[in-house]
């Protein structure tokens, strides 16, 4: 594909230094505030807050961290999160995969019409009111039932699962087993599972992600602080810029009290930046080793999308 | 492929004998199939119970929902809640804000994502082509709750680093977070800035699938490689652009509440002010069941007729669509 036989022109000369280049910009533009947030959590607070701080850390100092270590909610907050995501993904596996083998199955006499039940529910939905009011009245508000539950199912990673079956698990195979006698739950238990763990892995992380980023139905439905995950944490202090009396005393107790205050601040904007950090590390970590799983996902969606 | 044709010629009339009898329902299909009606219970509960149950709520759009009264026994008020909506001073507002958000993250971000998979197609195989699609991927795994807080951090007026910059350059703070008319840039950039890169997947995917022979030809005829790029990679990305046009005009309305209600405050609230948010304000807010499902009702209504009248012009123009 590439030209290795035939010299570059000028013109193909040109268009890749402007290849490059965009290329080039493209990545700064995504990067550089990424590296700024990680320098920036482990800064003086005054380098940051005046912009004496550009791109490397400056007066390396740890006490954002130290306090964000002392930070009750944050941990309570990363204790259902964690909670959350591992039982919320567990549910929707349990859901998503035995349901998209069935309708994966030509000779399922229910596919036809699951399959639309499925995907009207994709173009109308009752909205935020009507769903608010059901989980009220099913008294679901303000458990962890109300954040596991109503979106468990998304028709669209059992659509791109479907997908999977059909194209990688071949259908002869499983004709050939019931022949056999094998029932279709040992169909799907035994011979199409173990062949898709790919898949499996995907769906995981679509899920997993997916909640462990989400806030908004712990916004609506949670009032009790006990049961916020982390991102309603952060929400609080990243957003609503409330942090914590208290939470802030740093080591300037010997301090006057002005200079206290005025240091609590300019710990405070710091916290930030290590909240950032310590909140999107999981997923920071997983990303690079997993980014392959999460392409084939989209891949896999966009054959049938 | 020859010794084929025989098998496959017979499987079809079987295959055409085997539909007609399903078409009526049996007792004796569901006896054999019944195992798979019980692998889709969970998720054909969950939707029924918190997809459909819903639909069935929204009837309090046309009631004065009083929560003593169930939804059945609140008594009927038919349109009143949506002439009410469409008579109210903030309608065209609520309808400029939502649509200029969503237009306007339309204009740069359908564009980009193409781009940026046209120039990343263009690099050569390597760690250098790995790493620019790891970096400019990543931004997309970044929780919302996360991109607002930089972006409260980032725009500051006194302390922010985007300020601090454009000091260098000469210019007073700006208050990017309170000021109206920034809002709608502020949003659609950062949204930008997340979307892109992820955006672009979709797109190397169908360039992957660009057969090498047509670009052989072209080397050999003489094409520059920006020559090769418009004339046989963008054409053959154009089914998957039309495909996600479609979507993304369709969905204009159905703007989501997550960032808005985050970037959202009191000063900024004549630019950032949508249908959704003005859902979520009335109804889980102020307690104003009936008149916030009936505005969110609209608004899935203009969402659902817009979708089908694109895709139909889709179908008409270009001979891709959804359906």
């Amino acid at each position: 594909m590439n030209t290795t036989l035939i010299k570059d022109t000028k013109a193909d000369r040109i268009f890749k230094y402007f290849l490059y280049l965009f290329i080039l910009l493209a990545v700064l533009i995504v990067i550089y505030p990424l590296i700024y947030i990680i320098s920036a959590s482990v800064s003086d607070p005054t380098a940051v807050n005046s912009g004496a701080m550009w791109l490397w850390p400056k007066g390396f100092s740890l006490e954002g961290y130290e306090v964000i270590l002392k930070y009750k909610d944050i941990w309570r907050g990363y204790g259902m999160t964690i909670f959350y995501t591992v039982a919320g993904t567990a549910i929707s596996l349990f859901m998503t995969l035995p349901c998209a083998y069935a309708i994966s199955r030509p000779d399922f006499s229910g596919k036809k019409w699951f399959t639309t039940f499925m995907l009207v529910t994709m173009f109308l939905n009752g909205g935020l009111i009507p769903s608010y009011l059901l989980i009220k009245s099913m008294g679901m508000l303000n458990t962890v039932w109300a954040i596991l539950l109503p979106g468990a199912v998304s028709v669209y990673n059992i659509v791109v699962t479907r997908a999977f079956f059909q194209s990688n698990v071949p259908w002869e195979m499983q004709e050939a087993a019931k022949i056999d006698g094998a029932s279709d739950f040992q169909i799907f238990f035994r011979i199409v599972l173990p062949l898709s763990a790919p898949i499996i892995a995907v769906m995981a992380l679509f899920y997993g992600v997916g909640i462990w980023n989400s806030y908004f139905s712990s916004l609506v439905y949670l009032q009790n602080k006990a049961l916020y995950p982390l991102q309603m944490v952060l929400r609080q202090i990243l957003v609503l810029q409330d942090i914590q009396q208290g939470a802030a005393t740093g080591s300037a107790v010997t301090a006057s009290a002005a200079e206290a205050m005025e240091r609590k601040a300019e710990l405070a904007a710091i916290i930030k930046y290590g909240v950032m950090i310590v909140s999107s590390l999981p997923v920071i970590l997983v990303y690079p080793f997993l980014q392959r799983f999460f392409v084939k996902g989209v891949l896999i969606g966009s054959l049938k999308g | 492929m020859a010794a084929m044709q025989p098998a496959t010629t017979l499987a079809i009339p079987e295959a055409k004998r085997k539909k007609r009898t399903r078409q009526f329902f049996s007792l004796k299909r569901l006896q054999e199939n019944w195992q798979l009606y019980v692998l889709i219970l969970p998720a054909f509960l969950c939707l029924l119970i918190f997809s459909y149950v819903p639909m069935y709520g929204v009837l309090i759009a046309f009631k004065d929902y009083m929560p003593s009264l169930g939804i059945w026994n609140s008594p009927w008020v038919g349109m009143k809640y949506f002439n009410q909506f469409f008579n109210s001073y903030y309608f065209w507002d609520l309808m400029r804000n939502t649509l200029g958000i969503q237009v306007y993250g339309l204009i740069l971000g359908f564009p980009l994502p193409i781009i940026l998979a046209l120039a990343l197609n263009e690099m050569k195989d390597g760690f250098w082509k790995k790493f620019s699609q790891t970096v400019t991927y990543a931004p997309n795994f970044i929780s919302v709750v996360v991109m607002g807080g930089m972006l409260v951090a980032f725009l500051d007026p006194s302390t922010g680093i985007i300020n601090h910059a454009l000091g260098l350059f000469g210019v007073k703070p700006i208050a990017f977070m309170s000021d109206p008319r920034w809002f709608k840039t502020v949003y659609v950039l950062s949204s930008v800035w997340q979307g892109t890169g992820w955006g672009s997947v979709i797109y190397l995917a169908a360039l992957a699938g660009v057969d090498p022979s047509l670009h052989e030809a072209a080397i050999v005829d003489g094409a520059t490689r920006l020559q090769r790029v418009w004339h046989i990679n963008l054409p053959s990305i154009v089914p998957t652009m039309v495909i996600l046009l479609i979507m993304n005009v369709g969905s204009l309305f159905s703007m989501g509440y997550e960032k808005v209600l985050l970037l959202q405050n009191p000063l900024n609230m004549s630019s950032s002010n949508v249908i959704a948010t003005f859902v979520y304000q009335q109804g889980l807010i102020n307690g104003a069941y009936s008149y916030a499902a009936a505005v969110g009702l609209f608004n899935s209504l203009i969402n659902a007729i817009l979708l089908i009248v694109v895709n139909n012009i889709a179908r008409k123009v270009s001979e891709t669509s959804l359906w």
